[in-house]
């Protein structure tokens, strides 16, 4: 396919999600995930040293368009919205809920030695939590896990790219 | 009050702990009870001295050292001694754990997020694009239950035949819901009660909603006071 890096990044401009290599393939088909792969690469050395506007970011396991740090306020003042904005509290419970999952809100309460209840509700109609089910002991508590839009916003390609508790625990005993 | 102040510094009780560690250089494992329950009843005090709604977790931590403190007053027996447990080892652990996550929240938090440094395509709410030009609310179980009123005063009374019960699953018909909304992404309450217009049929359709709504796995918006309900899909489905 001789015009295979047109075709990747038309896909990856049209689409609202990271695209994986695998996603794409099942659109190209007869070319390997490798050489697509490659190709993505290429593309997103291409728009990082064009400096433009927009870069391809690796997120989620996919890749995606996305704008340039520089632009930004521009961008939020033709959306007319306020940027993602996360309260300490609701960004200790996320780390809470990212390194413990599935967690159960008492679980995150003893941790913080707060009440949870509304930094989880901002998480979940943020889309950054789910509900992932029910723990089975008394009262079935409800469980809960990050989604996969916490690693497309936190680009993180999956969860172990999160530094572990015991690395930032030493950074902290210094 | 000529004017109010907002002091919104601490986090909850253990952090304003690690804060008051921090300020007085105090080893984490080896902390000065006395003195840090002191300066904690200070805070507690200015707190309240400034009108701050002063949540019950303050207490708790307050209760706790003071607990502490008193057993460490208190002379061990010698022969229990070694097998004691520091008094304060529970809430150090608790502490340093709490103090950790601080740390991977910060950590979280420092890189450039979506939505707030860099921006995607996919940036409009598509909970809310369901149409109409008209601004949806989110609406409440109340609001729920006034529709649910309206549509039992039409229904009329269930012919009298014989009726199979096991026709009336609870977790059938929720299921049922989460099918329809998997498939369409929206539906009205009308839509939902479709055919089944009997009293049990309505009810429960109604108690399937409430149970959904309460997983937080649909939620109900409605444009305006009388308009129609409209159901979507709270979380969706993971690829």
């Amino acid at each position: 396919m001789e015009n295979l890096k047109q075709v990747l990044e038309a896909l990856l401009f049209v689409s609202e999600i990271p695209l994986s290599a695998k996603k794409l393939k099942e659109v190209v088909e007869d070319v390997e995930e490798t050489c697509i792969e490659k190709m993505l690469e290429e593309l997103m050395s291409e728009y990082e040293n064009r400096c433009g506007g927009i870069i391809i970011q690796k997120a989620a396991g996919g890749y995606q368009f996305r704008t340039s740090e520089r632009v930004s306020p521009w961008i939020l003042k033709f959306k007319q919205g306020k940027p993602l904005a996360l309260s300490p509290a609701a960004m200790e419970t996320l780390a809470v809920v990212a390194y413990r999952q599935p967690v159960m809100k008492s679980e995150v309460e003893k941790v913080r030695g707060v009440d949870a209840s509304a930094a989880l509700k901002g998480l979940l109609e943020k889309k950054l939590i789910r509900i992932v089910g029910r723990k089975d002991v008394p009262g079935r508590p409800i469980m809960y896990g990050t989604t996969r839009r916490f690693l497309e916003v936190f680009t993180l390609n999956d969860l172990s790219e999160l530094p572990t508790l015991q690395e930032i625990r030493e950074l902290d005993e210094e | 009050m000529a004017y109010q102040i907002k002091l919104d510094v601490f986090e909850g009780p253990l952090d304003l702990l690690l804060y008051l560690i921090r300020k007085h250089e105090i080893d984490i494992y080896d902390i000065p009870i006395s003195l840090i329950t002191s300066q904690y009843m200070a805070y507690i005090e200015e707190m309240k001295s400034l009108n701050l709604d002063l949540a019950g977790e303050y207490l708790l931590i307050a209760a706790t050292l003071l607990h502490i403190k008193s057993r460490m007053l208190i002379p061990a027996h010698e022969e229990e001694e070694a097998e004691e447990e520091d008094p304060r080892a529970e809430l150090v652990k608790q502490l340093v754990e709490y103090r950790t996550f601080k740390e991977a929240a910060l950590n979280l938090g420092a890189v450039k997020l979506l939505g707030r440094d860099v921006f995607a395509r996919n940036m409009v709410d598509e909970a809310c694009s369901g149409g109409s030009d008209r601004p949806i609310r989110e609406i409440g179980i109340f609001d729920l239950v006034e529709a649910f009123r309206n549509v039992l005063a039409f229904a009329g009374e269930d012919i009298e035949m014989e009726v199979d019960l096991e026709k009336f699953s609870l977790s059938q018909r929720i299921n049922e819901i989460m099918e329809e909304l998997n498939q369409r992404k929206a539906v009205t309450f009308e839509e939902l009660l479709g055919t089944k217009r009997n009293r049990k049929g309505i009810i429960y359709t109604f108690l399937a909603l409430l149970e959904l709504m309460k997983l937080r796995m649909a939620r109900a918006f409605q444009a305006d006071s009388y308009g129609p309900i409209r159901i979507f899909l709270a979380v969706e489905e993971e690829k």
